[in-house]
């Protein structure tokens, strides 16, 4: 029966035209008081929408299907993203988890609580241990509005010291923003911020397996952590690494370069950067990053030298990169106005 | 409405640079009411409270005849939108801009700043960064120095800007809070007018920058109000609030008729004060 339905809704979802399926997420609003006991329709549809294909009339624990997973090394999965903005698509980013003795660990919890749903689903399919921590690797969407999806009593957050305040600085606005393009509000719940903070380096015990969590100074965002599963030398960046995506500067682009510098110093088996393929080699990886935020920083201060003002820089500084990236003409000149905002202050 | 309007442009996705042309085209091909009544939802606001609540019910012409407002159709930065209005003649003593009123319909606090200018300042330009909280019109009024209001405005596709801190590192926007530089653009020829730069680094913060579920919040700290002056004498005065950027920016003309020391006073929200000087000396005529 659940076979048949579903049939039929891929039928449906796939034969929509564009226009109307932005009527469909219409229960995606999600469940205010129960989070975890959605009522089945309103999930179903926004499951739907979201084309993951968890079975819709069945009890809340199980999972007919769950989010595809690449696992890179031993017990290290990686749900890969597909490149898009942020509130226009679903799934944008790496999120993946790693699987010890003990327990498990969520790095990233995807875009929404369905893609969270999705992600828990690609665990449950994979081992019965509990889900101990959600590690956020930074502040963005993409990275952690699935978190309520993974909230229990044996899960433990754990982000940045400074991602508290970066998600009271903005959290607001990303539920307005989810809601704007989800037809209905997202309650605050949504926002689930960590319980676990760290300063420097925080080890994390899966049983015979640790994973190290290390927070950077203000980089990508003031709040990004890279998680280093010690056991098979895998290197989870979040987006302190883009590769074919833009990178998007949100906290420093001096500090960003210092970061990167000191990391790819530092050899690893294979990373996993935030957007991207779901491995890759490193350091080589960050070099298309590391070529963008160079470029882009040298630009600027020339531009700014010859007293180039914002308004104009953002149409010319750092444009041979284009061709380069995807949604380059959706970040680039967000990145100009940042640079400039910094390095106009340099001396 | 706007959450209409909002939908609409976005269906357009990344290509929405010109979305006003396309709007039209396809107003036309839908045979949907055009652009006059597009104009008309935009400006609910403005119609129904904004306009009153800041010019009572004095007459006001929209035309881009004596100022022309300069924005981007898209803002990909909405904490940092950089915006300009040009005026369509010099200041002189028969005609000159009093007065330049910044609003932006949708933010919590629509009024971003109102300048006043001199017949000392030479132009009536100026650019300055605002922050963009929804898809809405952006205005500029002038006054005339003959008590007439002219009115340009402008549509921007941005949001999010008012709960949204720009530089990302607080600490590093507090620790410079109040250092202000002051730079002219070329060479200063007296009598004509020379470009200057006012930087002033402070948070700027809106006050609205909190969330419910955490209580944590940053309390409003903003710019209030900016005198800057030549030898003494004003070219150019400010109030403004919660919507000009964090670290405000502004180029502006002032004409040195000789040399003399540039000044600018700042006041923001605490009563903290800043100030900053720079002299500047006209070369002379060769000949």
């Amino acid at each position: 029966m659940i076979l048949k339905l579903k049939s039929f809704f891929v039928f449906a979802l796939t034969s929509l035209s564009a226009p109307l399926r932005q009527f469909v997420p219409l229960g995606s609003g999600k469940p205010r008081s129960k989070p975890k006991r959605p009522f089945p329709l309103a999930r179903f549809a926004t499951v739907l929408a979201l084309g993951f294909f968890c079975a819709a009339g069945a009890a809340e624990a199980t999972c007919a299907s769950s989010a595809r997973v690449a696992e890179i090394a031993p017990g290290v999965f990686v749900r890969p993203g597909r490149h898009g903005v942020v509130f226009e698509a679903p799934e944008i980013a790496n999120v993946g988890f790693v699987i010890g003795e003990r327990c498990v660990a969520v790095i990233d919890s995807g875009g929404s609580y369905a893609e969270g749903e999705s992600l828990r689903c690609a665990v449950r399919r994979r081992t019965a241990l509990p889900v101990c921590f959600v590690i956020n690797t930074h502040v963005h969407p993409d990275h952690m509005l699935g978190n309520l999806a993974f909230k229990s009593s044996q899960t433990s957050f754990v982000g940045h010291s400074k991602l508290p305040r970066a998600l009271a600085l903005r959290g607001d606005t990303y539920l307005q923003r989810a809601a704007s393009s989800a037809g209905e509000g997202l309650g605050p719940e949504h926002i689930v911020a960590p319980d676990r903070s760290v300063e420097g380096t925080l080890d994390l015990d899966l049983g015979n397996r640790t994973l190290q969590v290390t927070a950077h100074s203000t980089a990508h965002t003031d709040n990004d952590v890279s998680v280093l599963d010690l056991k098979t030398d895998t290197l989870w960046l979040g987006d302190l690494v883009f590769m074919q995506h833009v990178p998007v500067l949100d906290g420093s682009l001096n500090g960003w370069l210092e970061v990167l510098g000191a990391l790819m110093a530092r050899p690893a088996r294979r990373v996993v950067p935030g957007h991207g393929p779901v491995q890759a080699e490193w350091p080589v990886a960050a070099d298309d990053t590391l070529r963008y935020l160079s470029l882009l920083r040298e630009e600027t201060r020339r531009w700014l030298a010859n007293g180039g003002d914002l308004r104009r820089g953002q149409n010319q500084v750092g444009y041979q990169e284009a061709p380069r990236w995807q949604l380059f003409e959706r970040h680039h000149k967000r990145n100009v106005t940042a640079a400039v905002n910094e390095i106009e202050w340099e001396n | 409405m706007g959450k209409l309007r909002t939908g609409f442009f976005s269906s357009f996705g990344p290509g929405a640079a010109g979305g006003r042309i396309r709007l039209l085209c396809l107003s036309a091909l839908l045979l949907i009411p055009g652009h006059a009544a597009a104009d008309a939802a935009e400006d609910t606001a403005w119609l129904n409270g904004l306009r009153s609540a800041y010019f009572g019910n004095r007459p006001i012409v929209e035309s881009d005849d004596v100022i022309e407002l300069e924005s981007p159709e898209r803002a990909q930065f909405a904490a940092i939108v950089p915006i300009a209005v040009r005026a369509k003649f010099p200041q002189t003593p028969e005609r000159f801009i009093k007065s330049v009123t910044f609003l932006i319909d949708m933010n919590p606090s629509p009024l971003a700043g109102r300048f006043h200018f001199m017949q000392t300042s030479g132009r009536a330009d100026l650019s300055l960064r605002v922050r963009i909280n929804a898809y809405g019109p952006v205005r500029a009024i002038a006054e005339t120095n003959d008590g007439k209001l002219h009115m340009s405005r402008r549509f921007v596709k941005a949001s999010g800007g008012c709960s949204s801190p720009a530089g990302a590192d607080l600490e590093a926007a507090m620790a410079r809070l109040g250092k202000i530089k002051l730079k002219t653009r070329g060479a200063a020829r007296p009598g004509h007018p020379l470009l200057t730069q006012l930087m002033i680094s402070h948070p700027n913060l809106t006050g609205l920058q909190m969330n419910q579920l955490t209580r944590l919040y940053l309390p409003a700290h903003f710019v209030k109000q900016i005198i800057v002056s030549f030898d003494g004498e004003p070219v150019l005065t400010a109030e403004t609030d919660i919507s000009i950027s964090e670290n405000p920016n502004f180029q502006f003309y002032f004409v040195p008729e000789r040399a003399g020391v540039l000044s600018v006073d700042v006041v923001d929200s605490k009563g903290l004060r800043f100030s900053e000087t720079l002299t500047v000396a006209p070369a002379v005529a060769l000949n």
